[in-house]
């Protein structure tokens, strides 16, 4: 649609500079206030020109958060959560839509429940599975009475146990399995003209092979826009994290953000704070700047 | 080469059957043109052969060999999709060998024999290219290299030139007809466009509602169609069609005293048949003329070469296609000729054809 009215214009615009500062301004205080010394930082009200100990502050919070050993956990922790819901996520869609097998629709939907399911609903008994990954078998062995029949008859006490705490598995793994992810292939596949389908069988392609050389060549922006939303998310997970992670090594940059706010009775260091929200702000922008173009194109999806 | 032989040939869709029982024999190298209006079961059949669509029952056998329950790919058949169906990620050479790297034909090979292909589809300056970068006629080249490349015994056309425009349309249809020369290879040929199958076929097929109407070379479709579905159905502009019933003294076609006279050819009196007579074999003469029927002019279409004049005939409307100068005005009144040697005669009921001696029939009287 072309626009030639110039009051419009105007309106267009003082509407998305207005939209602009109110999604700016947070990051301009968070800026401004990582940039102050301690004194100014915590004058009321905090002065909103940018002071002089910006590097001195991003310094100071780093070393004091241990932030590269943390970031790096938070790289490899958002990293694999996005890489395992690729993959996951396109394979399960790819059984559901090219697939007739008893009991797919009631997949299917069993899948976009989990919608509703998200992991803060869940959050005890997945922390149990996480600490004793086996101990959902533990309760059908007791149930059914079998740990009961081997304690008997061997004299060997049934007790399974697999940990997952304090592991980049136990991070990684609960946080994988994504119903949106599914659904943004599904609805991709479904695009897929059937006779894509049918030439590669008449080419002698098995389901396999149809799937690595056809579909996911064609998803590639599918797969960037999908791995950019989900890196950002796990970027950002705070409760599974800090859960899991009971030993510093293995906490991520978000949790540990938490150290550098000051303890009740300390004087508040607003400044060292902020100066590593603003790191820890920055590897998601960056994947965004880069990731743009094709998350953009995999949204829209015009790519046949 | 491989001949191909179905038998009684059925598919359902759930309780809905859309071919009852086909039966059909494709000699080796022929090329054959199963022509039909859509939905008629044409492209489903076809399928079926190529092994995309399970069989409900019957059988289809290649070579002799039952194929019934084999994956497309151990048919030895290859496909010409509508839509081209090309890998769009892939070039336009990947596009051709795709089928050769499945079957883990060596590179080097491989490329040799995607070069060939190209050489005979004059597609070399194009290997590099994406589909999205190709014309319709260059992508309808490379989905029939993508075929030939896999040196299949019998080949497999789904409205292939149906997406081109006309000029292509034709091009094409002569190098598909050039190509079956060269490569010798048994071609099933499916299509809705009577001007390609009548071009291309060894044999044609005309399908109607899932069943089979007609097998015959094209000439034998045009000059006898074996039902009232084939005589209308192929031919442009269509056969006209006069309804009639059959009387004492002969069968009556029109209202009044235009009758046929003719014989009974065995019909019980009051039996109901329809009389279809070609536009081309029409004559037109002047409305006073001895032995001519009169009727009114509604349209003219101009062809060029010649032209199609839409007549009234009593309620009924009937063309006739004319070479001749001769540009009737609407609303004009025309003397209309045929020779009864240019009739067909079909049931009403069942639209079947009935044979009965009309070249010995004499001039009707009217």
């Amino acid at each position: 649609m072309v626009e030639r009215t110039p009051i419009l214009d105007l309106v267009t615009h003082v509407v998305l500079l207005v939209g602009l500062a109110m999604a700016a301004a947070p990051f301009v205080i968070v800026a401004i206030a990582a940039s102050h010394s301690l004194h100014d930082v915590n004058l009321v009200p905090m002065p909103l020109n940018p002071g002089l100990d910006f590097w001195a502050n991003v310094a100071k919070a780093w070393t004091e958060a241990d932030l590269g050993r943390k970031l790096l956990n938070s790289f490899i922790f958002a990293a694999g959560v996005a890489a395992g819901k690729v993959v996951i996520s396109a394979l399960t869609a790819f059984s559901i839509v090219y697939f007739r097998f008893p009991g797919r629709m009631l997949i299917f939907w069993a899948i976009f429940v989990t919608l509703m399911l998200p992991l803060e609903v869940r959050i005890v008994p997945t922390y149990a599975v996480a600490a004793n990954v086996l101990s959902p078998y533990q309760a059908i062995l007791d149930a059914t009475g079998i740990s009961w029949l081997i304690g008997k008859l061997t004299g060997v006490e049934v007790a399974l146990s697999l940990g997952l705490l304090n592991s980049y598995t136990g991070l990684i793994l609960p946080l994988v399995a994504t119903a949106t992810g599914t659904f943004l292939y599904r609805q991709f596949f479904l695009t897929v003209p059937d006779e894509l389908t049918e030439a590669a069988r008449m080419d002698g392609a098995g389901p396999l092979r149809f799937f690595v050389d056809v579909l996911l060549p064609l998803s590639r922006t599918n797969m960037a826009a999908l791995a950019t939303i989900m890196f950002l998310w796990a970027w950002n997970q705070y409760l599974w994290p800090l859960l899991v992670t009971t030993d510093p090594s293995h906490a991520t940059a978000v949790t540990e953000l938490k150290s550098l706010i000051p303890n009740v009775g300390g004087i508040p260091e607003w400044n060292i704070a902020m100066a590593g929200t603003l790191i820890v702000m920055l590897p998601p922008l960056v994947v965004v700047v880069f990731m743009q173009r094709w998350f953009v194109r995999g949204l829209i999806s015009t790519e046949k | 080469m491989a001949s191909i032989a179905i038998r009684d040939i059925t598919k359902n869709y759930g309780r809905n059957q859309v071919v009852h029982g086909v039966d059909l024999d494709i000699g080796s190298g022929e090329f054959v043109v199963i022509l039909g209006p859509s939905g008629c079961g044409k492209s489903t059949l076809l399928r079926m052969i190529a092994g995309l669509e399970e069989i409900s029952d019957g059988t289809i056998a290649i070579d002799g060999k039952v194929v019934n329950k084999l994956e497309p790919r151990e048919r030895g058949c290859a496909m010409v999709f509508q839509n081209y169906a090309l890998y769009p990620h892939m070039s336009v050479a990947q596009n051709i060998g795709y089928s050769l790297k499945v079957a883990g034909v060596a590179a080097a090979q491989r490329n040799q024999r995607i070069q060939a292909v190209a050489r005979i589809l004059e597609l070399e300056h194009l290997l590099d290219r994406k589909p999205a970068a190709l014309s319709g006629g260059q992508r309808q080249r490379v989905a029939m290299g993508r075929a030939m490349i896999r040196e299949p015994k019998v080949f497999l056309f789904d409205e292939p030139l149906s997406n081109l425009d006309a000029k292509l349309r034709v091009q094409m249809r002569s190098e598909i007809r050039k190509l079956h020369r060269r490569l010798g290879a048994t071609s099933v040929f499916v299509t809705h466009d009577q001007v390609e199958a009548m071009t291309l076929a060894d044999r044609l097929v005309v399908m109607n509602g899932g069943r089979v109407e007609q097998v015959g070379t094209p000439a034998e479709i045009y000059g006898r169609p074996a039902s009232r579905f084939v005589a209308s159905f192929v031919g442009a502009p269509a056969m006209n069609i006069l309804e009639g019933v059959v009387a004492l003294d002969g069968i009556s076609l029109l209202e009044g005293s235009r009758r046929l006279p003719m014989p009974r050819a065995g019909l019980p009196v009051g039996t109901k048949v329809a009389m279809g007579i070609r536009p081309e074999a029409v004559r037109m003469v002047d409305p006073g003329a001895a032995g001519a029927v009169e009727a009114t002019v509604d349209f003219v279409e101009e062809l060029g070469a010649g032209r199609v004049v839409y007549v009234d005939l009593d309620g009924a409307s009937f063309s006739v296609v004319t070479s001749e100068s001769a540009h009737p005005a609407p609303g004009s009144t025309i003397g209309l000729k045929f020779s009864p040697s240019d009739m067909h005669f079909f049931s009403s009921e069942t639209g079947a054809r009935l044979d009965f001696f009309v070249a010995s029939l004499p001039e009707p009287v009217v």
